[in-house]
């Protein structure tokens, strides 16, 4: 019987696994992944928080502790401290029981429930998103039904630095209603994020043109080292009265990659429309998953309403993100000393777990192929592949990339 | 390697598919964006739930719970499963991302469950698995899958009655969803004829849900002689089963007994999809671990199909969670961890079928008139009593038993010190 299913067309590759996997193949003893984004050691390791273990190890512990299904919008005291974490404890916005958040599967899930709740219930069908931004945010709300993709102007290849013009530019033609996907802290591929003065005049263009804003918060503390801080942009559009949804990732700040935790926080104007808001978002889960699961919500749960627990992973966000800082300052320091053309101020400029670099392509492709360093086309690389005793290495081989195939005789890259 | 670099390089420099704005605005209400947003339906099975806790009454009985619970009535975490989280937690495991299909070891492990040790279509590696967040999860990305892919006729026919959520998914997708014959309720039984008559009638190519096992609501199911008859004008008509398989080993106790339509159909050559969830028979209900299988015919089709799946999870959730997955994978893959499980899936089945007994016994020997072998006839946690909505009213208004009203009560609500009541209140309201 011939298969049914001889019809489908294969389909493409996800670039950062595909390159994963180019890596993991490689024999090569020098080799560095600067490809896939999750937070490595200065040994070029995983590594599981050790608040995480605790937790666990007092999970494991716990006879009582069940395996029921929890509700469709997830874990309540965990939805709670994660609005907290977000807009503060203090937000009016809170006290006046205008946010409430929902439990969903890592920022993925979040976007993804965010942006099908927006086209069904709202019939919303536009939405921007930085060039360049994180390659899934496309085909996330393509998927959730919008049909309208458009890009707002975001990353100057030539400043290394955001094209701030070219954005407001875009955005004051944005038609009303559109969604606006901005990222909260540590742009994820530049790691340029605006000023709090470029925050502001984003949001006065946002109010006056009626544009929606959709936070990707996949970083929050890990940017900085500091929670408030890499929360600033969406605790003031919440104080400018905006509505909005962020989709919050613990991914990386709580070292939780495999177990899915995220939650979708939502700012409305007025609290009695919560509960047909929370009813409609319970269908939509109930149509993807039913509920989330409950492993990482607990230990994230458990760890931000312990004041002695909390206190220890704040030490452990600024451990990871002082790392990263430092990575950023050797590599930099590293490509001076060799003296390679260009300024690599940017790499100390940008925030978070990445770097675009401006490699052109063509530099990427020899970097891979002649130096066995992996890292994606678009000449982002993530800080946390760097270590005291890769750095040099890498710098050695961006100074040969460079040196042997000059931008000007090449494509610039581009997304 | 060179080569796969130039593909590479190839894919990324595809500009971003950014197309001119059609601008479809919608009205804004004053100061709010969800002003216009409806208050959607209340779910029928919570609300049932939320009742029950409020009632204040001490004989009060929740038998609309869709979890297992132990004599007691509190949930049971399976010792099989205790052991596995021991033995998990003492590897000191670190929570890097999952595959976006989920791990092998899990993959090939349910697989194995599902379609037997030695299937041929594993051995081939015709099939696709990958991991899902449990049942749904599995039923959302497979019917998914169909919309976007299916060459044939993207209509979905399934049994009357069915699990709630089943069109609630197809209603999500527009996926078109249509109805068969399946419960008879004059004989509470499995109406085959009625069955038949309708595939006959459903148009080549269509999609057929079927459940495997432990029919939800009904808990009526096929016997295998039935299910060669369904195999038959299935095939004849060419249409694509897809099976929802919630309840391995759990119907039973016995995991190959409960998989029998499934290897039925395989073994007839059918290229079925099914829907796999751990919630019950391992009692992982909050950390979703399921699968989702395609048999796709050829190594060819599977390897293309693979690549379309992970992309559609891509975009949903990236990849799986593991906590859940991990333990599942342990029991399978150790062999006196498996054999615990066993023994712990068959104690839960057992129990309930003991209640059935039970309860049944009770109702006749009140010398109830009305017939009630269907109690010990239906399979799995659910049984449709066959109770009229005014009889459901009494039972919850005069005893304080909380059920659907479709009369379908969960035999996991029943134990051993309400049983008697139960039979008495459900005894005097059919008299």
């Amino acid at each position: 019987m011939s298969s049914r299913f001889a019809v489908v067309e294969q389909g493409p590759p996800i670039e950062v696994f595909l390159l994963n996997k180019l890596f993991t193949d490689d024999t090569n003893k020098n080799k560095v992944n600067l490809g896939v984004g999750a937070y490595r050691d200065e040994n070029g390791k995983p590594w599981v928080l050790p608040v995480v273990r605790k937790m666990e190890k007092q999970m494991a512990a716990d006879e009582t502790l069940l395996h029921e299904y929890l509700p469709v919008l997830g874990l309540e005291q965990f939805s709670n401290s994660s609005v907290s974490m977000l807009l503060g404890e203090d937000s009016p916005a809170i006290a006046e029981g205008r946010a409430f958040g929902i439990q969903v599967l890592s920022g993925t899930g979040g976007l993804r429930v965010g942006a099908e709740f927006l086209n069904k219930h709202l019939k919303y069908t536009t939405f921007y998103y930085s060039n360049p931004t994180w390659e899934n945010h496309h085909l996330v709300f393509v998927n959730s039904g919008f049909t309208n993709p458009r890009v707002y102007r975001y990353w100057d290849d030539k400043t290394c630095a955001i094209n701030f013009d070219g954005m407001i530019e875009d955005l004051k033609n944005a038609p009303e209603n559109s969604v606006i996907l901005l990222h909260a802290c540590a742009h994820n591929p530049t790691g340029i994020d605006p000023t709090q003065e470029q925050w502001i005049k984003i949001a006065d263009v946002m109010e006056e043109r009626k544009l929606f804003p959709f936070f990707d918060s996949a970083y929050q503390g890990f940017a900085s080292g500091d929670l408030d801080r890499d929360a600033w942009a969406v605790r003031y559009f919440v104080k400018r009265g905006f509505e909005l949804v962020c989709a919050q990732s613990y991914a990386k700040n709580f070292g939780l990659y495999n177990e899915r935790v995220g939650n979708l926080s939502v700012v409305v104007s007025d609290s009695k429309l919560i509960p047909a808001m929370k009813s409609q978002l319970t269908w939509v889960v109930r149509g993807m998953y039913s509920n989330p699961p409950a492993h990482g919500a607990r230990v994230v749960a458990n760890v931000l309403s312990d004041k002695k627990l909390f206190d220890e992973w704040r030490d452990h966000i600024k451990v990871m993100s002082a790392r990263v800082m430092q990575m950023r300052e050797a590599l930099r320091a590293e490509l001076v000393k060799l003296g390679t053309p260009g300024n690599w101020d940017h790499i100390v400029k940008q925030i978070g777990l990445f770097s675009y670099t401006g490699l052109t392509s063509k530099q990427c492709e020899y970097l891979i192929q002649e130096h066995h360093i992996y890292l994606l086309k678009s000449g982002r690389i993530n800080i946390c592949g760097l270590n005291p005793s890769n750095v040099q290495y890498v710098a050695r081989a961006m100074h040969d990339a460079i040196t042997k195939f000059p931008a000007q005789e090449d494509q610039p890259s581009k997304l | 390697m060179a080569h796969a670099v130039r593909k590479l390089t190839a894919h990324v420099l595809k500009t971003n598919n950014v197309e001119s704005i059609i601008g479809n605005t919608a009205v804004r209400a004053n100061s709010t964006w969800w002003g216009n947003v409806e208050m959607g339906p209340p779910d029928v099975i919570l609300g049932i739930t939320e009742a029950y806790k409020r009632d204040t009454n001490p004989k009060k009985v929740n038998l609309g719970v869709g979890a297992y619970r132990d004599d007691n009535g509190n949930p049971f975490v399976l010792p099989s499963v205790r052991k596995a989280e021991e033995i998990i937690h003492k590897k000191g495991l670190n929570h890097e991302y999952a595959p976006i299909g989920g791990e092998a070891s899990y993959t090939d492990a349910v697989a194995k469950l599902a379609f037997g040790e030695n299937s041929p279509v594993l051995k081939n590696k015709t099939n696709v698995t990958v991991q899902t967040l449990s049942g749904t999860g599995a039923l959302r990305l497979g019917l998914e899958f169909i919309t976007k892919h299916y060459a044939k006729n993207k209509e979905i026919w399934m049994p009357t009655p069915t699990w709630g959520n089943h069109p609630q998914i197809c209603n999500t997708l527009n996926l078109s969803h249509k109805k068969y014959r399946y419960y008879d309720p004059k004989t509470h039984g499995f109406d085959l004829q009625g069955a038949i008559e309708d595939i006959s009638k459903i148009p080549e190519g269509s999609i057929i849900l079927l459940h495997a096992c432990a029919h939800n609501p009904t808990g009526v199911d096929p016997k295998p002689a039935d299910w060669e008859k369904l195999s038959h004008v299935i095939k004849e008509r060419k249409l694509y089963p897809f099976f929802d398989m919630a309840y391995q080993g759990f119907a039973t106790g016995d995991v190959d007994g409960d998989a029998f339509a499934v290897r039925h159909f395989v073994k007839e050559g059918h290229q079925v999809t099914l829907a796999q969830s751990f919630a019950k028979n391992m009692g992982l209900y909050g950390e979703r671990a399921g699968a989702l299988t395609f048999l796709c015919g050829d190594e060819g089709s599977a390897a293309k199909v693979m690549s379309q799946v992970k992309i559609m999870i891509r975009v949903m959730y990236s990849n799986p969670p593991l906590y859940g997955a991990r333990l599942v994978q342990e029991i399978l893959n150790t062999p006196e961890l498996k054999k615990q499980w066993l023994a712990d899936v068959k104690s839960m089945a057992d129990r309930i079928i003991s209640m059935r007994t039970k309860l049944r016994a009770g109702i006749e020997g009140a010398g109830n008139k009305q017939p009630w072998q269907h109690i010990t006839d239906q399979i799995g946690m659910f049984c449709y009593t066959g109770l009229k909505p005014e009889q459901v009213e009494r039972l919850t208004k005069e005893f304080h038993i909380y059920l659907t009203k479709d009369g379908r009560i969960s035999v996991a609500g029943i134990s051993s010190k309400n049983v008697d009541y139960v039979a008495e209140a459900m005894h005097k309201v059919t008299s």
